[in-house]
């Protein structure tokens, strides 16, 4: 067992690993909300848009958590309701609206980060590296952690509603707009949480592939939200140990391979709705049919 | 028993900026069975959503039970067609009924015995108990319409709210939802369901309303579910008002 503990000896490991289990877990957790709403693209958009949020956070305040944090969320923020604009005052559909926006603001945050006089690598914003955490990045996994999950399971009835069935749950009684800016509030500081450790390009992976592989697994919410942040918090821990035994290998690129390896392990053999279960021979779903014309079995028996 | 009445008057809705329903006078009461008829794009659908709170009125008001209905509120259920629901999502027989006790347990307050009691009679009014367990898509086309009424009952509603719920059911489930909705009937429930089938009218529902972007005629069966009315209602084009062009019809999704 010296492989597994071994690495937690090291005081950068150890602060990697406190934070890798909070990312971990709230991605897990906040993507439940993402899948069900379908909204995976929309969270690359806005994740993409942190970008130009960075640069000028850092052209403005240096290399500040604070300005990293206001710099993101206000871009995040700005592409979001930009999007919403466009798509309400033209024919365009949102979609199409996010698509032009996150790319726009991607290319400007590319053409800022090369003007910015403090030696910043643009690596490390889009690939992310766990191992470097500041003391500041761990309080804010924590502040997000401990209000973003509470916040989101008290409201989880509400949201059950919201999900399943968006266009009526107004009638339902839920506060659809409330909810959905909470949402989207909760979305970006999960992912600014998450920059320094797997970056811009691979937070997407960490947000979906645990809810991801729930929703293969089980028909429960409550059991996508908390299993959800449960193979985040162990994809995360897996990614972080793998990476420090294998030479080279970043921290984010290992996160990201552990848990697409957990999802492709529950696409292929989930006992309900993996893809090996097709190739089998179909059950007769409808047991009271059967139940309904037992003798059947014997006519069958040619 | 006092008699709960949904008093619609002077009714406007548009799409926008288009009208789709024009100034809509209508009366009905709890314990009646409502059939909204009339040909695509009419206005049937809209009248349910505008009626559960969906849609914003562009004049008159709804009124229940002597209130005003302010869009929200939990006497009303409303059922929405059965394609645009996820089936795929991950919920239970028993999971959606529960949803339906979320109005009346409020966001975070622990869930009674009298809740669950609530769906479990649901589950049992609705012949789903064997079911209970299996996700929503695992149902057959009749079973996911039952388990949306047993949500609507578990929730308590006065109002019942179904578009289309015939559409896409076999003989022997149409038979099944007509009694569960004669249950539903004999409870005092009001059901308010848009129809198309003109045949089977007067098995199912005790009252009509003829609609044609407005209202051509409504009121008992006996009287009012006349081929005088049916031609009135399908012959001509749908009411577009006085901005001509397009016709609702052609508006309609």
């Amino acid at each position: 067992m010296n492989w597994l503990t071994e690495p937690f000896s090291h005081e950068f490991m150890l602060r990697a690993l406190l934070g890798g289990m909070l990312i971990g877990f709230v991605n897990g957790f906040v993507g439940t909300f993402v899948v069900l709403r379908r909204m995976a693209l929309m969270a690359d958009s806005l994740s993409h848009s942190l970008l130009p949020g960075l640069a000028i956070g850092v052209l403005l305040f240096g290399l500040s958590t604070a300005g990293l944090f206001i710099g993101g969320l206000s871009a995040a923020l700005m592409v979001a309701l930009g999007a919403q604009l466009i798509s309400r005052s033209s024919r365009l559909k949102e979609d199409t609206a996010l698509a032009i926006l996150y790319t726009v603001a991607f290319s400007l945050g590319l053409v800022l980060l090369s003007f910015v006089k403090v030696r910043v690598s643009l690596m490390h914003y889009l690939f992310g590296n766990i191992l470097g955490l500041s003391n500041t990045d761990l309080w804010v996994s924590y502040t997000v952690a401990l209000v973003g999950i509470p916040l989101l399971a008290a409201l989880q009835r509400p949201f059950l509603i919201l999900l399943f069935e968006p266009a009526v749950a107004r009638s339902q009684g839920v506060r659809v707009g409330l909810l959905n800016a909470l949402l989207s509030v909760v979305l970006v500081v999960t992912m600014i949480s998450s920059l320094q450790a797997v970056g811009v390009i691979l937070m997407l992976g960490l947000l979906i592939s645990p809810a991801a592989t729930v929703y293969l697994l089980c028909d429960s919410f409550p059991a996508m939200l908390w299993g959800g942040g449960a193979i985040g918090l162990f994809g995360t821990v897996a990614g972080l140990i793998l990476s420090y035994h294998v030479n080279n290998l970043p921290s984010g690129a290992a996160i990201v391979l552990v848990l697409g390896g957990i999802f492709f392990l529950a696409y292929l053999f989930s006992p309900r709705y993996g893809a090996l279960r097709l190739l089998r021979r179909k059950r007769h779903f409808h047991e009271e049919s059967l139940a309904r014309w037992p003798e059947n079995d014997s006519h069958s028996s040619v | 028993m006092h008699s709960h009445e949904l008093a619609i008057s002077d009714l406007t809705v548009s799409y926008s900026q288009v009208p789709a329903l024009h100034h809509i006078h209508l009366k009905v009461r709890c314990g009646q069975c409502v059939a909204l008829l009339g040909p695509n794009g009419a206005g049937k659908s809209t009248l349910l959503k505008a009626l559960a709170g969906l849609l914003p009125l562009e004049t008159g008001s709804i009124s229940f039970h002597g209130h005003s209905v302010q869009g929200v509120t939990q006497d009303f259920a409303y059922l929405p067609q059965r394609e645009n629901i996820d089936w795929d999502f991950p919920a239970t027989v028993r999971g959606l009924v529960e949803m339906g006790r979320f109005l009346r347990v409020g966001w975070w307050r622990r869930y009674s015995r009298r809740d669950a009691a609530a769906v479990d009679e649901a589950i049992h009014l609705m012949q789903l108990e064997e079911l209970a367990h299996r996700q929503i898509s695992a149902l057959s086309g009749g079973q996911q319409q039952r388990t949306f009424l047993a949500r609507a009952l578990a929730q308590e509603a006065h109002v019942v709210l179904l578009d289309e719920p015939f559409t896409g059911l076999d003989k022997p489930n149409q038979d099944n939802l007509k009694g569960l909705i004669g249950r539903l009937r004999s409870q005092g429930k009001l059901v308010i369901a848009s129809h198309h089938d003109l045949a089977s009218v007067p098995e199912i529902f005790d009252h009509v309303v003829f609609l044609n972007g407005e209202l051509v005629a409504a009121g008992p069966v006996g009287e009012v579910f006349s081929e005088a009315n049916i031609q009135k209602t399908y012959s001509r084009r749908a009411f577009a008002g006085p901005h001509g062009g397009h016709t609702s019809h052609e508006l309609a999704h």
